[in-house]
């Protein structure tokens, strides 16, 4: 990098200089802005000015047509939305509840499902291939083929039933077991994922901790509790923000299977189907805006405190 | 490295975000596409679409313009609209739309280019042959905004076969109907009796009929909400009584018509009522198992008579913001011509010109029983399937309310009452 070391053009006199020497010396003065200048523009472009923009439209009583006038109303929609105890409130507690239950199944299989995957054995490729399939496959066509599977009359999950004497069950159509059957689509889907990240931790723990404590003689109980855990739990935290963030902005397979506003109870409706109704099929671009900015603050603030407690474990 | 590769460097930078930037702004302007003799359409999917797009090439050598063609499911196409024509673009020429989905907002919002003048100037076109129903729901404020291309009524779908079984005649009545759905389930318990949209918003539509011949509406003379009338609430009782009572086991309460016309031509139900532009659905031996025993007729009378919807689906408009629009309304003129709608009412698409009806060519393609609902349900059709205000997709959620608690056994005079209340609200918001 020596070659880099800038020539400082005031420390040398005597040179030509035309304008394509002057913009050659500015450009040499200021080059680490030059470099990081295209990534800037695309955080500007991309992620600043859209959240500014949701911010301002969140202020304003913006519907119909965002070109439309519109009129500065403070925070009305805040209050509003904040006093929604209808959609709002309730579309709250459903999205900590499908990130919660999801998030809690989707790291304790997974965890286990890594312990099992760690150790080689024969036909592994294939059994890690096999497990992450649901991965792959599109959210959208997954929530078609569950909504298929759990159909109520023509479905192949109210057959299996049948055949063990279960009477049918109404999975995505009942209005209480509706959220659960999405949950548990999550979990299907993404649990591989949770065993990925996992595997790779397991795999770069180093093995003299464990034969030691086998050693000392600690069942595997013990030593799973006691040495792999703790040695895990930043890569545990790792799995859990980038799943949870994830899962709290669950979008796909919740309209794929109930369409908008989340059924006719609303029974799937989280704060990105209710904020999508809201600004594609209301039109209300002003409340829309107001719910995601709320929605934006309960991310940013459980990714704080996710890594928060990371730190907490690292140290 | 010297400086100069350092300026090197730079510009080669600066060169890739112009070009991200660049790239974003996407397809090229209206004036681009003017003067490159381009029209840009974008239309739904839907069989009249699949007519259109055999029938382009000869659009495309008759009048020497070239067509770029977008095709897109209902809801995305609407999402599409809500992005782009909020953004002012112009990348759209000619749009197909839903005039009492959307035509309100998107004329309220000058999305839609006036067309008065234009729909006046070719006789041989001839716009005076449309129904009188279809223009009416095009218009907005005494202006065309929008030329309807395919029209629909609600009919009575029903199982041939089941009813002979079980000795029942055609239900012409409410009543009739009701009796011959309960003879069916109670005799199959395995089918039945009556299937119908369920899902709330998506039900409002098919809910309409029944209210009407019941002998309500969503808003009276004056404008305001009409829904706890004592017609409307007999008449969500009875569609919802009908679903709870004599429908599929474990009903969902999410049914569109795909669901609904599944559990139908799966052979699970002996009546449906639903638009009569989807019957190819229940008719196709491919899509159906009792493609061979479907019969129709006209919506059963109510208290108030038979009184269907009967209204435009879908339209063609231009797009206000862009400079393209003479290009537009060529390709509007020529897709909805006298010939290509009997062209397309005779692959299954009902058209909105008088013409095509009076015309026995028209109807040949047609099950005649399915004809013969269709005209008269023309006659003493409704022109609205839905509340008639700027933002449908609300109002159909509050109006639907009643339904959904209707098919779930709840009270559906208390729904009635509670959805009045905030259907009063939402109609007074919208002044």
């Amino acid at each position: 990098m020596s070659v880099m070391t800038p020539p400082r053009s005031a420390a040398r006199p005597g040179r030509a200089s035309g304008p394509r020497e002057k913009f050659s010396d500015w450009a040499n003065a200021h080059r680490k802005w030059l470099f990081a200048a295209p990534a800037m523009l695309f955080v500007g472009i991309l992620i600043v000015f859209p959240l500014a923009w949701t911010l301002y439209l969140s202020l304003t009583d913006s519907q119909g047509s965002v070109r439309a006038a519109t009129e500065f109303i403070g925070f009305q929609n805040y209050i509003d939305v904040l006093t929604d105890t209808e959609r709002f409130w309730p579309a709250v507690g459903r999205t900590l509840a499908f990130t919660g239950v999801a998030l809690a199944f989707e790291v304790v299989l997974g965890m286990g499902i890594a312990l099992l995957l760690w150790r080689p054995f024969r036909g592994e490729k294939w059994v890690r291939v096999a497990i992450l399939l649901p991965l792959v496959a599109t959210p959208v066509a997954v929530g078609m083929m569950w909504r298929l599977i759990f159909d109520p009359n023509i479905g192949f999950a109210n057959q299996l039933l049948g055949m063990v004497g279960i009477p049918a069950q109404p999975w995505l159509s009942g209005q209480d077991t509706a959220l659960g059957t999405t949950i548990f689509m999550d979990i299907w889907q993404w649990t591989p994922m949770v065993v990925l990240i996992l595997l790779a931790g397991l795999t770069s723990l180093s093995d003299e901790p464990d034969e030691a404590a086998r050693v000392d003689g600690a069942n595997a109980f013990q030593r799973f509790f006691y040495i792999t855990l703790p040695l895990m739990m930043p890569t545990v935290i790792v799995a859990i923000l980038l799943r949870g963030i994830d899962a709290l902005k669950t979008f796909d397979i919740l309209y794929a299977t109930k369409g908008k506003g989340g059924g006719s109870f609303h029974e799937v409706e989280t704060l990105n189907v209710y904020a999508y109704g809201l600004s594609f099929d209301y039109n209300q671009y002003g409340v829309s805006s107001a719910v995601l900015i709320l929605f934006f603050m309960i991310i940013i603030g459980t990714m704080w405190l996710l890594t928060m407690r990371k730190k907490a474990v690292t140290k | 490295m010297k400086r100069r590769s350092i300026v090197k460097y730079a510009a080669v930078a600066a060169a890739m975000s112009l070009g991200l930037t660049a790239c974003s702004g996407g397809g090229g302007g209206s004036d681009d596409a003017k003067q490159a003799g381009t029209v840009r359409v974008t239309l739904a999917n839907h069989v009249w679409t699949e007519g259109i797009k055999a029938a382009i090439p000869e659009f495309e050598q008759s009048s020497g313009l070239k067509v770029e063609l977008t095709q897109l499911g209902e809801d995305q196409l609407s999402d599409q609209y809500n992005v782009k024509l909020n953004a002012g673009s112009d990348e759209i020429d000619v749009m197909m739309y839903r005039p009492l989905q959307e035509g309100k907002a998107f004329a309220k919002n000058g999305y839609l280019a006036d067309l008065t003048s234009n729909v006046s100037s070719d006789s041989n076109w001839d716009w005076k042959d449309y129904q009188e129903g279809p223009v009416k729901a095009t218009t907005v404020d005494g202006k065309v905004v929008g030329v309807p291309i395919i029209t629909e009524r609600e009919v009575l779908y029903y199982r041939k076969d089941l009813l002979q079984a079980a000795g029942l005649q055609v239900p012409k009545t409410m009543e009739e109907l009701e009796a011959a759905a309960k003879a069916i389930k109670e005799s199959s318990p395995d089918t039945a009796g009556f299937v119908a949209r369920t899902g709330k918003s998506a039900a409002v539509t098919q809910f309409s009929s029944f209210l009407y011949s019941f002998g309500g509406d969503f808003t009276d003379s004056s404008g305001k909400s009409a829904v706890n009338s004592d017609a409307a609430k007999k008449a969500y009782a009875f569609y919802g009584g009908l679903i709870k009572n004599y429908g599929p086991a474990n009903v969902s309460t999410d049914m569109s018509w795909p669901e609904a016309m599944a559990i139908f031509t799966q052979g699970k139900a002996a009546f449906y009522t639903e638009a009569d532009s989807l019957y190819k659905n229940a008719t196709d031996p491919a899509k159906s198992k009792v493609a061979d025993n479907v019969g129709f007729a006209a919506l059963p009378a109510g208290p108030a008579g038979s009184k269907p919807y009967n209204i435009p689906s879908w339209a063609l408009g231009v797009n206000q913001n862009t400079s393209n629009q003479d290009n537009a309304w060529k390709f509007i003129q020529w897709a909805t011509s006298k010939e290509r709608t009997l062209a397309a009412q005779k692959a299954g698409v009902p058209g909105p010109r008088a013409s095509v009806w009076a015309n026995s060519e028209g109807t040949s393609t047609y099950p005649k029983d399915l004809a013969a609902a269709i005209a008269t349900s023309a006659e003493n059709g409704v022109g609205h399937d839905r509340p008639e205000v700027v933002t449908v997709g609300k109002a159909r959620e509050i109006v639907g309310e009643p339904i959904v608690a209707s098919i779930t056994g709840a009270d559906a005079s208390a729904a009635a009452d509670s959805a009045h209340e905030a259907f009063q609200k939402f109609l007074d918001g919208e002044k």
